[in-house]
């Protein structure tokens, strides 16, 4: 009779359909899945500040492997998710820093507009202090 | 009061967010031009290892790789869980384990610059 157990313990059966069940979910987990280019990017900058100090030949073989096919996918793909990443996370911010001035609240599109402007300022610094242009 | 350490974990998280927000397509940008032999100036041995070699580059370069890392670890550790994997305390110690130990090494790399 041990067998027998006077309650059956419901355990849910877990799959991951719910991500196909909405366009939103989706998106979502797009938008999680930027963590592993953007983590994997890093690992391969970390990569290269290793090669950098072990000297002009290590970092010259390392900028030769970042010309294969196989990275070259791997950074447009990034360049994507990272960029995913940043609009996500700028369309939040009226959410996560709401701004009042006086009676009024600052609307919605400014405070994101502001980050994605800086965004763009940053971004073009970044490009044109490493010579980009 | 019962304590947590969900702000440790998620301060370095909303900060690595928006750092990698704002600087990381630009940065990657900076590598796939090199993938695509347009390597700009920077990336040239000489002026990299001079930028490197300067200890305030040293600290933001580090700062870069811990809050990058950091963040992609704990959204890692949070899309696990979304897909299934019930296994948290396991997950959360090997991503950011992984995440502690890559920014170690940059800054063992960094120090030999």
């Amino acid at each position: 009779m041990g067998e027998e157990m006077s309650r059956k313990p419901y355990v849910r059966k877990f799959t991951s359909e719910w991500i196909f069940r909405h366009p939103r979910y989706l998106r979502y987990l797009a938008r999680e899945f930027s963590c592993l280019f953007i983590g994997g990017w890093t690992l391969l900058m970390v990569w290269g500040l290793k090669r950098l100090a072990e000297g002009p030949a290590a970092w010259a073989a390392y900028l030769e492997f970042l010309k294969s096919p196989a990275s070259i996918a791997f950074h447009v793909l990034a360049l994507g998710f990272a960029a995913y990443h940043s609009v996500t996370w700028f369309n939040l911010t009226p959410k996560a820093l709401p701004l009042q001035i006086g009676e009024e609240s600052v609307p919605d599109a400014a405070i994101s507009g502001a980050h994605f402007g800086a965004w763009a300022v940053l971004s073009l610094a970044v490009l044109y202090f490493a010579g980009a242009f | 009061m019962a304590t947590s350490n969900k702000p440790i974990v998620w301060g370095p998280f909303a900060a690595g967010g928006t750092l990698t927000a704002f600087i990381t397509p630009a940065l990657i940008l900076l590598t796939l031009l090199a993938a695509l032999g347009q390597a700009p100036d920077l990336l040239a041995y000489e002026r990299m290892h001079a930028f490197a070699g300067h200890w305030l580059a040293k600290v933001a370069l580090a700062g870069v790789v811990f809050l990058s890392l950091w963040s992609a670890a704990h959204r890692l550790r949070i899309t696990c869980y979304d897909l299934g994997v019930r296994a948290d305390t396991a997950v959360a110690t090997i991503v950011y384990a992984v995440a502690l130990a890559a920014t170690g090494a940059s800054v063992l790399y960094l120090a030999r610059i």
